[in-house]
């Protein structure tokens, strides 16, 4: 193990033995990320003050989970990454356990069985799989020549498909599908060959009109129609994407004012403060709003690839990439479905949307993002 | 793991992962493309689309209903008023378990099966986030327990509404009538205007005044924008435009005088109708047994309508208009005239009456009432003082049934008097035609006899006969009865409808023996003058009841009561210078004197010593002026 990367470690030991090592660096935190987490998180107050009409209760008790998430954050980030890799099967494997576990003990509401409650306690085990099945990619290619062979392609592709099928079942198809991307990114990022990428997209096409046919759900699929044809039934299905074009559209360049919207604040638009909050942000503060919080996270974003880029290991440098190609993903789709590109599924926004489950999962991504940016450069002889 | 070593090769992988991370920023870049072409599509290109949709979900045009017309007494008393009443409504839209709610409301409040069966017809033709009502009239200790039990209940609220209410309650029911919800059959007859009218507008007028004059009570629908939510709460007024309230109409009724003729009738079954002689206008409206009509206002219960449908006493219908009864021996003065212009008796004429009458070759003997005649000398007078049948069997036999039609037709009998109530019956005065016609037999003799005594094949409303009654009193004209007196202060002209010329001492004739009915020491309707210090001129009547009349449902006691003739009573007062005119009917009362004219004593008591309107306005104007004066 020792020998591995001499020449790229000595390199970068020479450099860091010429600079000495910052406050931030020793403390695991990546300064750039930091701020721009902060803003993101205290522009996602603003709005889900707004978004839920004026009720400080609610802003009180993101700012608690913002907390709870941001030390979480700090506290993943000062872990080695080595420690991750080694436990990363131990977690992928008690993920997949828990979730065997909510199939069999799960509660839940509306047909799904998505919780598990320990000793008072309700959690939600699909969210400790969206950082459980990327790390164990990552750390199974990790060990792995790349470009990945056939076979490590297949193991990877196992990986995957196990939690992915267990989160089907509970159903949740939108969380499925985002923790499958979470790890299918990592193994892009390896290498993937571009005609297996390729084989790939023609078997989705060529699947798509049996999974229409057999694979969806009668909900999912009215789902997909409403996207299609949303003023079909304005007071049915397709009130959500009615009201939330409405506000958005409404909004114009320069937005009807903070806490003017007429949408949200009369509550026509469903679900304001959590999965369609970014439509009461466009209400408000029109375009410029929309973009500026689109320019918010391109610079998250950018800084997670730039961490990517400058990883010491596979390991982090795979992690670190399908992190932040996942938190674009996110970004993606929560957008697209409000704005009505997308169906709806439940994605909520990431930092602004109301709620602390994802966030505090979303607040350990970007700690280990940060664990990987800030990772010593140890000298190994 | 170690075999693998030896494969790994750091700069392959950090250049694969370079190059692969490079086309996943491009795939980046490009979705964010598509995102900012969305929002630049919504909310540029499309903004006054949805800047559109946006007002039309916030901006609501909703109908103002206007507040319905009043209905006062002739002395300014209010008969019909409106209210503020508390309803519980529910927006189903916000209820998430209808059947658990509905159980916790039946807790705190009374709630009726009716009630929720009722709502949810309502539920089945409601808008998105409309509140439907699921009780109305809530009391104050009702509003109370809902209020406090509020957040156990989201989409539960109370709402107050302007509801129709009747302060005299059953004294009126008949005339001024109710409104009710409009109903499904309501709205299959409405005209595209009338839908427009009702807009906002819950309650639409059903039985008397209430319906004939619904049009002119409704007043015109205003509107307002307002900014709602999506719960459909109004946040603030924008723009409005008033409604039009309804106009008040003021009714020739008067409440005193109505109470009186109620008290009078007391609990007997039966009606009371006064009109005044000068101008048509109808002073007292009473049938009896009534009901409250406010009942009805916002919905009746099954048990409540089941209880006034299901009563043998049919207090629902309205005995003074649609009951339709023999008119007896009222008959006789109308025919006295009749009989006296045709020239077919006079002051001289005078009978022997041996207490039956027998046409010419008819074995059918006809029995007088007196069972021993009226004597050998019977006149005139004396025939109408004591109701001498023989006398007018006499008259009819000599006399032909077309005149008895004609004169019958002239004081309104067989035909709607066209008073502005709904639902009037016309009764019936037989002719050789009809006859003919509904039964397709000729006319007999017999039948003449019957039809001058009012039997037989006669029917008249009591309305009708009141009618007849104040024709006679001012000598021939002949007034459409009206209940409205002036709309919104505008005096409503008496109408007459026609103009019978007569004799003037024909009149006199038959106003003397109508004296001698209530003044001579043999009258048959001298209890309709008792202590009195004017005159009355009346004639009382007595119908023969050939069935029950709408129970289908027997009881030998009531039965035993029901076979009873009814008591009749027609007068006008005073004598010389007539202003009243009364009908009043007594079902199962048998003596018309007995039992009828008593009550037309009352109202004559109460009406007759008033000063005459015309006098008293005069006064009232010269009292005016001497204020302005001083």
């Amino acid at each position: 193990m020792a020998s591995r990367d001499f020449s790229h470690r000595l390199s970068d030991a020479h450099g860091s033995l010429r600079k000495p090592v910052s406050l931030a660096r020793r403390l695991h935190i990546d300064v750039p990320l930091l701020v721009l987490l902060l803003v993101l998180a205290s522009v996602g107050l603003g709005v889900l003050y707004s978004a839920s009409g004026g009720d400080m209760n609610y802003v009180r008790r993101q700012s608690i989970f913002m907390c709870l998430a941001f030390t979480g954050m700090f506290i993943v980030a000062q872990i080695p990454l080595d420690f991750y890799r080694r436990w990363s099967p131990w977690a992928y494997l008690g993920g997949c356990a828990l979730l065997v576990g909510v199939l069999l003990f799960g509660t839940g509401a509306k047909g799904a069985q998505r919780w598990l409650e320990v000793a008072g306690f309700r959690f939600q085990p699909s969210e400790v799989m969206k950082l459980g099945v990327p790390m164990m990619v990552a750390a199974f290619l990790h060990q792995r020549a790349q470009p990945p062979s056939l076979m490590t392609v297949a193991g990877a592709l196992a990986i995957v498909a196990v939690p992915a099928a267990l989160i089907v079942r509970q159903p949740d198809l939108g969380t499925s599908i985002l923790i499958a991307a979470s790890g299918l990114f990592a193994l892009y990022l390896a290498g993937l060959s571009w005609k297996l990428i390729g084989a790939a997209a023609m078997g989705v096409l060529v699947s798509a009109w049996p999974i229409w046919q057999w694979g969806l759900r009668d909900y999912q699929r009215q789902r997909i129609l409403t996207l299609l044809n949303p003023n079909d039934d304005r007071f049915g299905a397709g009130w959500n994407i009615f009201n939330s074009k409405a506000a958005i559209g409404s909004g114009g360049i320069y937005g009807k004012g903070y806490l003017q919207g007429t949408q949200s604040q009369l509550d026509f638009l469903p679900e304001s403060h959590t999965d369609f909050i970014i439509a009461v942000l466009a209400e408000e503060w029109g375009m410029r709003g929309a973009l500026l919080l689109l320019l918010l996270y391109v610079l998250v974003i950018a800084r997670g690839i730039y961490i990517s880029f400058m990883a010491q290991h596979l390991f982090g440098r795979l992690l670190a990439g399908s992190i932040t190609l996942t938190f674009f993903v996110y970004v993606f789709v929560n957008i697209g479905m409000v704005t009505g590109l997308l169906p709806v599924v439940g994605v909520p926004l990431p930092v602004i949307s109301y709620g602390g489950t994802s966030l505090i999962t979303l607040m350990a991504g970007f700690g280990i993002l940060m664990a990987v940016g800030t990772e010593r450069r140890r000298v190994h002889f | 793991m170690p075999h693998e070593h030896h494969l790994k090769d750091p700069h392959t992988e950090q250049r694969l992962f370079r190059n692969r991370m490079l086309v996943a920023i491009l795939g980046v870049i490009a979705l964010l493309g598509v995102l900012i072409a969305r929002f630049y599509n919504l909310q540029v290109v499309n903004y006054d689309n949805y800047r559109t949709q946006s007002d039309e979900n916030r901006i609501q045009v909703r109908p103002v209903a206007p507040t319905r017309g009043l209905i006062y007494d002739r002395n300014g008393i209010l008969l019909a008023d409106n209210r503020a009443s508390y309803n519980l409504s529910i927006v189903r839209e916000r209820v998430k378990d209808l059947d658990a709610t509905l159980e916790l409301i039946g807790n705190l409040i009374r709630l009726d099966d009716s009630d929720v069966v009722k709502f949810r017809k309502r539920l089945g033709r409601r808008r998105p986030f409309e509140p439907i009502p699921l009780r109305f009239r809530l009391s104050e200790e009702e509003i109370a327990r809902v209020s406090v039990n509020q957040f156990r209940m989201p989409g539960v609220s109370v709402e107050a509404e302007s509801v129709r209410y009747y302060a005299l309650g059953d004294l009126f029911a008949h005339s001024v009538g109710y409104v009710g919800r409009i109903s499904d059959r309501d709205l299959s007859n409405f005209t595209k205007e009338d839908v427009r009218l009702y807009r906002g507008t819950r309650s639409i007028g059903k039985v008397g005044l209430e319906r004939s004059y619904e049009k002119t009570l409704l007043g015109e629908v205003g509107y307002e924008n307002v900014e709602i939510n999506a719960r459909g709460r109004v946040l603030r007024v924008l723009e409005r435009q008033d409604p039009k309230p309804g106009a008040d109409l003021t009714l020739h009724l008067d409440a005193h005088l109505q109470q009186v003729a109620s008290d009078a009738l007391g609990d007997q079954r039966g009606a009371v109708v006064a009109i005044d002689v000068n101008t048509g206008g109808v002073l007292a409206f009473v049938s009896k047994p009534s009901f409250d009509p406010n009942l009805f206002v916002t919905g009746i219960s099954f048990a409540d309508y089941r209880a006034l449908s299901d009563s043998l006493d049919v207090p629902l219908f309205n005995r003074a208009v649609q009951g339709q009864y023999p008119p007896g021996s009222t008959l006789k003065p109308l025919m006295s005239l009749g009989g006296l212009e045709a020239g077919v008796i006079s002051r001289e004429t005078k009978i022997k009456d041996p207490g039956f009458y027998k046409l010419p070759n008819d074995q059918r003997i006809y029995r007088d009432h007196l069972r021993w005649g009226h004597g050998n000398k019977v006149d005139l007078i004396q025939a109408l003082a004591q109701s001498c049948d023989v006398y007018f069997w006499d008259m009819a036999h000599r006399w032909d049934i077309d005149g008895m039609h004609d004169m019958a037709t002239h004081f309104g009998l067989g035909a709607k008097t066209g008073i502005d109530l709904p639902m009037e019956r016309a009764g019936l005065f037989p002719s050789r035609d009809w006859k003919r016609g509904a039964r397709g037999m000729p006319w007999f003799p017999g039948d003449s006899l019957n039809a001058v005594l009012g039997q037989g094949f006669v029917l008249a409303t009591p309305l009708q006969l009141a009618v007849m009654t104040a024709t006679i009193a001012n000598r021939g004209t002949h007034y459409r009865p009206q209940m409205v007196k002036s709309i919104n202060g505008v005096e409503q002209p008496p109408e007459v409808l026609h103009n019978l010329e007569a004799r003037p001492e024909n009149w006199n004739l038959v106003f003397e023996g109508m004296e001698a009915v209530v003044n001579r020491s043999h009258g048959t309707g001298k209890r309709a003058g008792k202590g009195l210090n004017f005159r009355v001129a009346g004639k009382s009547g007595t119908a023969q009841v050939v069935g029950i009349a709408q129970g289908e449902r027997y009881d030998s006691e009531a039965l035993a009561e029901r076979h009873r003739d009814h008591a009749l009573f027609v007068a006008f007062a005073p004598v010389d210078k007539p202003r009243i005119a009364v009908a009043v009917l007594v079902e199962n009362g048998e003596g018309g004197g007995k039992v009828a004219a008593p009550v037309a004593r009352e109202v004559f008591a109460e009406w007759v010593p008033r000063p005459d309107t015309q006098e008293k306005t005069a006064q009232e104007t010269r009292l005016i002026e001497g204020a302005d004066n001083g």
